[in-house]
């Protein structure tokens, strides 16, 4: 039974959005060829199918259904729990739960334990439940075992991605060969291809181990590492979007009004974000999330279920956050208004008598999309940063929920254990490095691209 | 000059009374203080006096806005917002849920926050500006296009992992210094050798870029042109017109976070177990005591606003062309 979290529905709101964006630049000459020039670049060509990648696990995580429970009688009946398309693809690393600390590739817990035996009590590392059980001489075997599943995933995501290749060079050779517009740079298709390689690799290689070994190890209650972090990933790419997706028509709406008509309405829209700009960010944030703890401490009972709870947590975050962020664009917005007003075609317009909203939607707004796309991807990888940092301070998203931000709250105890347990660490580090520095990349692009100022 | 100063500090006001009207709804109108004293006292097996008790204890008895019990002026005083917000503009900050006077504590651990802060302000400024100095001078070589990508790779670690990556290795591995702690006198220097280098190094991915910019936009005007078309040499032209024309926007950049560094860093100071401002909000916000957090915003908006006033002017100082009216 399909369910649609609040953070869902937002997410697939934003989907259809880009959907439409994307439609609207393929049949725009001046925005498709700002788009080309994107992806001319290397780094902006490379960090568009990378984020694409963490952007279809994000997705795939975001499409929840209540499972149907096995029973004998004709009646069906669904589980309490909430699971995603991704849990059920991610299988073994769901499923696979030891009972403690592991670290990665291990085979036996990561600290000793003391057994009974005949000749007395000893202390020895436990085998693991899972990972590495089907190895009868586990020291012996291991090692070959895991260099034959790393190259025959290695393999099977090499021949995937041959069979791709294959597919995309014959789709060309049928359309036939399109020639270049005087003056386009050539995509990298090289580069691109290079990166699809190596993700379809590295998924070949993990789906090759994850049903083994535990790659990034187990937690404290013997959760698979590499499963938490692969579920963070929804966390982070939904704060890092819905938050501009909720902003973007405040911070619009204000700032071209506020700009256009200047006057009293600007005194009032501006004297509301200086307000709002005055208070530092993390303490207006704290302030929000606490009276938010209040709220939900009162009204624990309305929500039916853990995860719905934790849900609504992640969407107030995005929203204060938000709150906290649709100032700086806003200002930027107005100040650009301001300045086309004085343009000539606005003034026609305005001697035309055309209306205000009027001119707002189709002579202002059209002019100041750039920004507002800079801004938002320039945004993204600051706010899944800031989702790291709130979490430790204890005001960002639920603890029970998977998220980078917990994981190195969790590995914080754990890094002074001995010998510490670093991998949590670790896998949070690597994949929320890739996302930000993918993130950073494609910003860097596409300001190079849409922003006038920037000489090329 | 006095009188844009005189103006600027009564415009000021409008925005705290706003600040303040937001964070009152916020805490007492979104939430009642009934569930504030549930909240802090545990929701379950409380009676009705016991929060009453925690609410008279803590001034929260009061009516919100106007009490019609009170005679003449105390109508309005004898209010939970009086009080608890009002109050806020005379710096008057009470005292916190747990009974300790806030005003004291600030007094008192504003004195680490500036330790940290301000070292680490003004050695990232140097090493920030030298890197991009060098950038700059190496412009488009193979040097600038490493340094430029290796600046966006060290934007794109969370500060979380570079405290605790340092605390690691330099505090456990190599145990050169404490992992966390604070002293009195010079004793605090060792405590504050490893968050000021990690403050430093955490800034220098997106200072570097942001100067190098900023030097780059520089070099391009005429009169380095004309500098360099009268035989100047390349280090004259960067050393003595360049830098310091860009360091207009870097030194301004700088006085309007001036006033905030008293607020201190939130993470590295909680991390580092040092008794400043940043690790009492967080104290704060995780023991949910809502009356330094109030207080702190305030302050924190104050302190905000006299950095941009104090920028207006450092304007004036650094570029004699621009007037304030």
């Amino acid at each position: 039974m399909w369910v649609v979290l609040l953070t869902d529905f937002f997410l697939y709101l934003l989907l259809a959005g880009v959907a439409l964006y994307v439609g609207f630049v393929l049949r725009t000459p001046h925005l498709r060829h700002a788009w080309r020039s994107v992806m001319t670049r290397r780094g902006g060509a490379v960090s568009v199918v990378a984020l694409g990648f963490f952007a279809a696990i994000a997705i795939l995580d975001s499409l929840h259904f209540h499972p149907r429970l096995e029973q004998p009688g004709a009646q069906v009946e669904y589980s309490n729990e909430i699971l995603s398309v991704f849990d059920i693809l991610a299988g073994p690393l769901r499923t696979q739960v030891e009972r403690t600390y592991s670290a990665p590739f291990a085979y036996h817990a990561h600290s000793k334990e003391t057994r009974e035996t005949p000749q007395g009590r000893i202390r020895v590392y436990p085998r693991l439940e899972y990972a590495g059980a089907h190895l009868a001489d586990p020291e012996q075997e291991r090692g070959w075992d895991i260099t034959v599943r790393i190259l025959r995933g290695a393999l099977l995501g090499a021949g995937v991605w041959a069979l791709l290749l294959l597919g995309v060079r014959l789709a060309r050779r049928l359309r036939g060969a399109q020639p270049r517009a005087e003056g386009e740079a050539a995509i990298p298709w090289r580069s691109v291809a290079v990166t699809v390689l190596l993700i379809l690799m590295l998924i070949g290689i993990v789906t090759q181990l994850a049903g083994a070994y535990h790659v990034f190890g187990t937690d404290k209650v013997g959760e698979d590492v590499l499963y938490q972090t692969l579920k963070s990933i929804r966390t982070g790419v939904l704060i890092g979007t819905l938050t501009t997706l909720i902003m973007l028509p405040f911070a619009i709406a204000l700032g071209i009004t506020a700009g256009y008509y200047r006057g009293w309405v600007d005194d009032v829209i501006q004297y509301i974000y200086i307000t709002l700009n005055s208070i530092p960010g993390v303490l207006l944030i704290a302030a929000a999330i606490l009276s938010l703890h209040v709220y939900l401490n009162a009204h624990a009972d309305e929500y039916a279920s853990l995860a719905e709870r934790a849900d609504l947590r992640l969407l107030f975050l995005c929203m204060i956050l938000g709150l906290t962020s649709w100032t700086g664009l806003c200002r930027l917005l107005r100040g650009e208004s301001l300045k086309l007003r004085e343009h000539e075609y606005i003034q026609a317009a305005v001697a035309f008598g055309v209306s205000g909203p009027r001119i707002l939607m189709r002579h202002i707004l059209p002019n100041v999309m750039h920004i507002v796309l800079i801004t938002v991807v320039l945004d993204f990888s600051g706010l899944v940063l800031a989702e790291a940092v709130l979490s430790y301070v204890d005001i960002g998203v639920d603890p029970s929920m998977n998220s980078w931000g917990n994981m190195i709250n969790s590995a914080r105890l754990e890094m002074s254990r001995e010998p510490p347990v670093w991998w949590s660490l670790t896998a949070s580090f690597v994949f929320m490095f890739a996302l930000v520095l993918f993130a950073n990349l494609l910003s860097d692009a596409v300001r190079d691209a849409f922003d006038p100022r920037v000489k090329r | 000059m006095i009188a844009y100063i005189i103006r600027r500090a009564l415009y000021a006001i409008p925005i705290l009374i706003g600040v303040n009207l937001l964070t009152f709804m916020l805490f007492f109108v979104v939430n009642s203080p009934e569930e504030v004293a549930r909240l802090h006292l545990g929701d379950k097996y409380t009676t009705q006096e016991q929060v009453e008790a925690w609410k008279q204890e803590h001034g929260y008895d009061k009516p919100l806005l106007y009490n019609p019990e009170a005679a003449g002026l105390d109508s309005l005083t004898d209010t939970i917002f009086y009080t608890k917000s009002v109050r806020l503009f005379v710096f008057d900050f009470g005292n916190s849920d747990s009974g300790r006077n806030i005003g004291h504590d600030i007094r008192q651990r504003m004195w680490p926050s500036l330790a940290i802060a301000v070292p680490s302000l003004i050695l990232g400024l140097l090493l920030n500006a030298t890197l991009a100095l060098m950038l700059a001078f190496f412009r488009a070589s193979y040097l600038d296009v490493g340094g430029v990508v290796l600046c966006v790779i060290l934007m794109s670690v969370s500060s979380l992992f570079y405290i605790i990556g340092g605390q690691y290795l330099v505090g456990k591995l190599l145990q050169l210094v404490p992992i966390s702690g604070y002293d009195t006198g010079y004793e605090a220097v060792k405590f504050l050798i490893l968050p000021v280098i990690i403050s430093v190094i955490y800034g220098i991915g997106s200072g570097t870029r942001w100067y190098r910019t900023l030097f780059l936009e520089e070099i391009s005007k005429d009169y380095v042109r004309t500098a360099r078309a009268k035989g100047l040499s390349e280090q004259w032209v960067l050393f003595r017109h360049v830098l310091r024309n860009a360091l207009i926007p870097i030194l301004t950049g700088v006085v309007v976070i001036l006033p905030l560094l008293f607020m201190g860093s939130l993470i590295t100071e909680s991390f580092f177990g040092i008794p400043g401002l940043g690790s009492y909000t967080i104290d704060a916000i995780q023991r949910q005591d809502f009356s330094i957090v109030r207080a702190m915003v305030f302050l924190g908006t104050v302190l905000y606003i006299l950095g941009l006033l104090l920028t207006d002017i450092s304007y004036t100082l650094a570029d004699p062309r621009i007037r304030l009216r």
